[in-house]
């Protein structure tokens, strides 16, 4: 449990070193993540499955309470309630209709280019 | 006897109290998720929200004593960016067959998150303060915010907008795929990561777990792809 929350802070914290030294434009984390696939990946080709063993646990269990981690970030609302009742509804409309069709944009092209590209595999 | 106002203005000045809050409200906020059959509608980082804001309006505790607690929450978001590696290696091999619409959706949900949140606010009329803080709204709070103060919007403003946006398509998301009869878990899962990052992304791990790994590598790159956009894109348009 501990090492495994270990080995996530060391691909951050390279991540971090990373990203920052080369002037990446990957936020640290991101560079961590793609870290810790590329070890994974080598990984799985002594033990094939992940599936079930305590890193996958773990990780399950960080990823799922992902909603948590933004609650305290989300709290900052109380320090814009000026702002937001000059301009609430017009953020709240914009944010709304920007947010569908970013869903809508990103799924047309996602199923478009699956179907382009399923016809000559 | 003891003073319980002593008591309070000692407590509510320790990192104690309002990791302590968070945590029990998060609690009480996914227990009644749960209970709704994980309806949309009961969100559970809204709810917690809406809670933990009440309570600090209602005792007058600012927003930076509240987060000396809540810190130790909101440290956990890089691990858990990072953590993402396990399930994208675990369904490697559908990511693989789904790699070109992948990086197709990739890069219209990216332009389309930025250029339409600009548009639509400046037709509502909102100052270009606001709309430079609502550039990076679809990425994860973090990255958000170095976007944010990078193209010269308030990082503050932008976190806020950054959890609005979460809620909202993370509340959005099963209505329309619904309505709209799709029934492709990656491509659903990779449109709310895209749109609305780690919330969007608890939201499809809620509701599958291929959704909820293609939500998270949108996130991921989605971060990637907005870092470059963005002072592009904010310069052109605001």
């Amino acid at each position: 449990m501990i090492a495994i929350l270990a080995l996530l802070l060391v691909c951050q914290l390279a991540g971090e070193i990373l990203a920052r030294s080369l002037a990446l434009p990957m936020p640290g984390p991101v560079v961590g993540l793609i870290l810790l696939a590329m070890v994974l990946l080598a990984w799985v080709q002594r033990r094939p499955d992940l599936k079930g063993t305590l890193l996958d646990k773990v990780t399950t269990f960080l990823v799922g309470g992902l909603g948590l981690l933004f609650v305290p970030t989300g709290v900052g609302v109380v320090q814009q309630l000026g702002l937001l009742g000059d301009y609430g509804v017009g953020i709240v409309l914009t944010l709304i209709i920007s947010a569908v069709l970013t869903m809508l944009a990103t799924v047309g092209a996602f199923l478009l280019v699956k179907r382009w590209t399923g016809k000559r595999p | 006897m003891n003073d319980p106002f002593a008591l309070w203005v000692y407590l509510s000045s320790t990192p104690l109290l309002w990791l302590t809050v968070t945590l029990c409200v998060w609690v009480g906020a996914d227990w009644l998720a749960l209970k709704s059959g994980r309806n949309p509608l009961v969100n559970p980082v809204l709810l917690s929200i809406l809670a933990v804001g009440a309570v600090l309006l209602a005792t007058g505790t600012p927003y930076a004593r509240y987060f000396e607690g809540a810190q130790f929450v909101h440290f956990l978001l890089g691990p858990a960016i990072v953590a993402i590696a396990v399930p994208l290696v675990t369904n490697r091999r559908i990511v693989m067959e789904n790699l070109l619409p992948l990086l197709g959706a990739l890069l219209a949900g990216s332009v389309t998150a930025i250029v339409s949140v600009v548009l639509l606010g400046r037709l509502f009329g909102l100052p270009p303060d606001v709309l430079l803080a609502m550039v990076p709204k679809s990425v994860t709070a973090g990255v958000a915010m170095g976007i944010a103060e990078q193209i010269g919007g308030s990082p503050s403003l932008t976190a806020v907008l950054v959890v609005l946006t979460g809620v909202i398509g993370a509340v959005l998301v099963t209505p329309i795929m619904n309505a709209l009869k799709i029934t492709d878990y990656a491509a659903r899962g990779f449109s709310v990561g895209l749109a609305s990052h780690g919330i969007g992304t608890a939201r499809a791990f809620a509701v599958d777990p291929v959704a909820g790994t293609f939500a998270g590598i949108a996130m991921g790159l989605n971060a990637v792809l907005t870092s470059v956009l963005a002072p592009v894109l904010a310069s052109w348009l605001v």
